[in-house]
């Protein structure tokens, strides 16, 4: 069982970190970025005015990019037969879902807390903020990437479920965006915690609720 | 060897509004090979998928014992990934011995595209890639959707003589061709009888 879990997660770690096409990690870091560096030019040169509004800016950048490899993360395999093979070897849709969810993770997640460096200091954040919007990453993107991977499932094989997908994940997304962002306010270090809760809860019904969603697009 | 059947009773399939076929029951032993037949949009298909477990019937049952080996128009194997890595990836699911996987690539006539992205392969070069996986799933109950299909004139004998020694070494094989199938004892399933 073990063994076939990390099969799973070597597969999709080729899959969704190096690449093929979509660029792997590389192209969500990439808008990431480009969106931290078109902001300052959009408000102009103010100093105070970035350094106070750019923790939001970096969350927003963040769930955008989180959208960007939504539409290769499920459909593929429903397209290419996957999903059946694995159901014939007793191979349930809930544990694939989890180990895309994890590997969905690690291919956006640590990259953007990295982004987050070059992109707190295009926008002069202070070192006590760029904490607080690091830790809030940390307890956040696990989140998203279960959202990202249940509405990938969800939107499989839908016509224009790559646009759907994108426009379901940010209503749902508004909690952890409040919550993290929040925490960069005075006093809301707690908005940390309430990140992390949003995120364990969108973790724990994801499998379930991408499972179904796989097997009812096998119809 | 443990016991290898398929037991099909008063099958019926509907897709969408309209019944397929209807009342087919068939059972098939260990050693059995049964072609389903019958032209395009009969069922074929739905009737593979129903065998596998993979779609509901609308009616009726199917009992199995023993694993499943499917083969449909979509080979499983990652488009962007070399052929080898993307049967490498089967093989640790399966858990295929190195020696069988290469014995497989060998006999198909795949061992020297191994490095090459799936996506670059042709019809029939793909078609002999999921069989390659087939045979390293060591899987007794055999279900091909057109296996023949975009393959040459060499490669169908090939997968004949390959269904043929997975019968003849016990197993059974269920084949979904609207082409001639040649295999000694091959019994054939006109899906127009049961036709709704």
């Amino acid at each position: 069982m073990s063994g076939r879990v990390a099969s799973l997660l070597k597969r999709d770690l080729a899959r969704l970190l190096l690449g093929g096409r979509g660029g792997g990690a590389l192209m969500p870091v990439l808008f990431f970025l480009s969106v931290a560096m078109l902001y300052p030019f959009a408000v102009g040169p103010d100093a105070p005015l970035l350094a106070r509004t750019g923790g939001g800016v970096i969350w927003v950048a963040a769930l955008l990019a989180a959208i960007l490899p939504l539409d290769r993360l499920v459909e593929p395999d429903i397209e290419q037969g996957q999903f059946d093979q694995w159901a014939l070897r007793g191979i349930s849709e809930e544990l694939v879902i989890a180990v895309r969810v994890l590997a969905h993770w690690l291919s956006f997640g640590p990259p953007l807390m990295l982004a987050t460096l070059p992109a707190a200091a295009l926008l002069g954040l202070e070192a006590k903020t760029l904490r607080i919007v690091e830790l809030g990453l940390l307890a956040g993107t696990p989140g998203l990437a279960a959202l990202g991977v249940t509405v990938a499932a969800l939107t499989a094989g839908l016509r224009g479920g790559a646009a759907l997908a994108g426009l379901l994940v940010i209503p749902m997304a508004v909690p952890i965006l409040i919550f993290g962002a929040g925490s960069l306010a005075i006093g809301g270090e707690s908005g940390l915690a309430l990140t992390g809760a949003a995120s364990l809860v969108l973790l724990a019904i994801a499998p379930f609720a991408g499972g179904a969603a796989v097997r009812a697009a096998r119809g | 060897m443990q016991e290898v059947k398929i037991a099909i009773r008063e099958l019926a399939c509907r897709r969408g509004d309209r019944l397929l076929f209807r009342g087919l029951s068939m059972d098939l032993n260990a050693g059995q090979a049964v072609q389903v037949a019958g032209g395009n949009g009969i069922g074929k298909s739905s009737l593979l998928r129903i065998v596998a477990g993979l779609a509901p019937a609308f009616a009726g049952t199917v009992e199995r014992a023993g694993a499943i080996g499917l083969v449909d128009e979509r080979p499983a194997l990652d488009p962007t990934r070399s052929l080898g890595d993307a049967l490498a990836f089967w093989q640790a699911i399966d858990g295929t011995a190195p020696d069988e996987a290469r014995a497989a690539l060998e006999r198909l006539g795949l061992a020297d595209l191994t490095d090459v992205p799936v996506r670059y392969l042709s019809t029939g070069q793909k078609k002999r890639a999921a069989l390659a996986r087939l045979i390293g799933q060591n899987a007794p109950l055999w279900l091909l959707d057109e296996p023949l299909n975009g393959l040459d004139v060499h490669a169908v004998a090939l997968t004949e003589t390959i269904v043929r020694e997975h019968c003849a070494g016990g197993g059974i094989a269920l084949v979904a061709s609207h082409q001639p199938f040649a295999l000694p004892g091959l019994r054939s399933l006109a899906l127009a009888d049961y036709a709704a």
